[in-house]
């Protein structure tokens, strides 16, 4: 099993949409929240997934599919 | 010394060993390194710093590691310079620029980056790595041939050749990765996670962001030992403005400067400038951007620091700045005219949102002000070259000399008039 640390940012009108439990339910991943802000107009929430990394690798691809912003937890790492 | 005790959790106050280690297992929170200051305060005095060498390595005693271990290529104390001519056709009366263009790899980055791998070779780590587009690419790239240790730079697959040759000259591993910028960006985080690697800027980022602090030291020092009023920083991660902060907190904390209230201004480019979004939105929650900028130095669309450099900005009083690609240009140029100093990208940048914050009345005429260039021009050239005036073209006689040099007196550049 892999596990991977990753920040899903969502717009507004993806908030309703319950992203996380799809992720799942349909990927077979363990997701754990560990810090999260969701206000009415936007959310960003910290998680761990885990699972068969390429149940992971499918599984964010989804995501951001979705039109959700994944980042790794430590923010963007290309620097100039 | 070092007089380092531990890592805590910024977001929830955890606390971990000086381990390779970033973030919080409980809350993935970034971990920073905290110091013993008690004992700080009873051992380091201006002279102990004063007798140290004329480098970043002066501070040693402020940092996570060791002097004796230093993987140094003669990192800081670069100048700190009065911008007299700056600061009058800005109507600045105390205007400095600290000039970190003369460092190694001609950037800042060479302090993190020297922290960075002492650390790491401390660790017993044997192969550094990054993800970059230019400047931190450069400095691991020399760092590592210092030391004697293997590099992987990761870099964007459609670089530009001149931007390579400044990294692959130390000869790293480089990676060119074919695609988008939000991908690289992931692609490097899971193999941090794989590889016994030391990410600078990812497992080593503790230690690394710590190097910024002495940008901050000798500001002071060079002032004789007094803070700025205010300051004027890039922002690109957030991490280099917040660290000269801590810095100026420390020095105060130790009892080497008296506290002033120094406020912290950031500036980025409107093309990509999610800091300074959220400041104008009065909002601590950072949107992230596509970035789309000739600052690519400062290109960063999800700045890991961002909410703690708002933090700052807030606390201090200071203000946050975007300026246009057009008016980072103008930046470059007015700062060459003037001073005498070529910077890169963010130099432009900074002296553009300098000049916007005066304009605002944002900044007061007599405070002692500090803008800090940290990139040379040639790493750039391209962003200014099609703006430069072209040479005189002329015959072999003075006639032909005479006549086109009176024609040029009228097309002197604005700041030299």
């Amino acid at each position: 099993m892999a596990k991977q640390r990753v920040k899903f940012t969502f717009a507004q009108e993806m908030i309703k949409e319950p992203v996380i439990w799809r992720l799942g339910r349909d990927f077979n991943l363990v997701t754990n929240i560990r810090r999260a802000d969701v206000t009415e107009d936007r959310g960003w929430v910290v998680l761990e997934l885990e699972g068969e990394m390429e149940e992971i690798e499918r599984g964010v691809q989804w995501v951001v599919e979705q039109g959700v912003r994944v980042d790794p937890v430590a923010g963007d790492i290309v620097e100039g | 010394m070092s007089f380092a005790k531990n890592l805590r959790c910024r977001e929830c106050g955890r606390v971990y060993p000086l381990d390779p280690i970033h973030v919080c297992e409980f809350c993935f929170g970034p971990l920073e390194v905290f110091y013993d200051y008690e004992a700080l305060r009873r051992t380091l005095t201006r002279e102990r710093i004063e007798r140290g060498p004329l480098s970043m390595w002066r501070y040693a005693d402020l940092l996570p590691v060791t002097a004796e271990a230093a993987v140094d290529i003669g990192t800081g104390y670069t100048p700190l310079i009065r911008a007299s001519q700056l600061g009058r056709l800005l109507g600045l009366e105390r205007l400095y620029l600290k000039n970190d263009c003369q460092n190694p790899t001609w950037s800042f980055k060479d302090r993190v980056v020297s922290l960075a791998v002492t650390k790491a070779r401390e660790f017993e780590f044997d192969t550094l790595a990054c993800a970059s587009t230019g400047n931190l690419a450069n400095s691991v790239a020399a760092h590592a041939a210092r030391a004697g240790m293997d590099a992987i730079v990761f870099i964007p697959a459609d670089l530009e050749q001149g931007k390579i040759v400044g990294s692959s000259v130390y000869g790293p591993t480089l990676v060119a990765v074919d695609g988008s910028y939000d991908e690289v960006n992931r692609l490097c985080s899971e193999l941090s996670d794989k590889h016994p690697w030391a990410f600078v800027n990812i497992n080593m980022r503790p230690y690394y962001s710590e190097g910024s602090k002495t940008l901050a030291y000798e500001v002071c020092e060079q002032l004789g030992w007094r803070s700025p009023d205010h300051c004027i920083v890039p922002l690109a991660s957030g991490s280099l403005y917040t660290k000269i902060y801590k810095g100026l907190k420390e020095l105060a904390w130790l009892g080497l400067v008296e506290w002033r209230g120094t406020r912290m201004s950031g500036a980025q480019a409107a093309g990509c400038s999610p800091i300074v979004e959220a400041w104008e939105r009065q909002s601590f929650d950072i949107k992230p951007q596509k970035p789309n900028t000739i600052a690519k130095s400062l290109a960063i669309g999800n700045p890991a620091d961002g909410y703690h450099a708002l933090k700052v900005m807030s606390q201090s009083g200071g203000q946050g700045v975007a300026v246009s690609d057009d008016e980072v240009v103008e930046g470059i140029k007015l700062l060459a005219e003037t001073e005498g100093i070529f910077a890169e990208t963010a130099g432009g940048v900074v002296i553009a949102g300098l000049r916007r914050l005066v304009e605002r009345g944002l900044v007061d005429p007599q405070e002692l002000a500090v803008a800090f260039i940290t990139g040379a021009g040639l790493k750039t050239q391209e962003a200014v070259a099609p703006r430069l005036k072209p040479a005189l073209a002329v015959q072999p006689n003075i006639a032909s000399f005479e006549n086109a040099f009176s024609e040029q007196a009228s097309a002197l550049p604005a700041a030299r008039k």
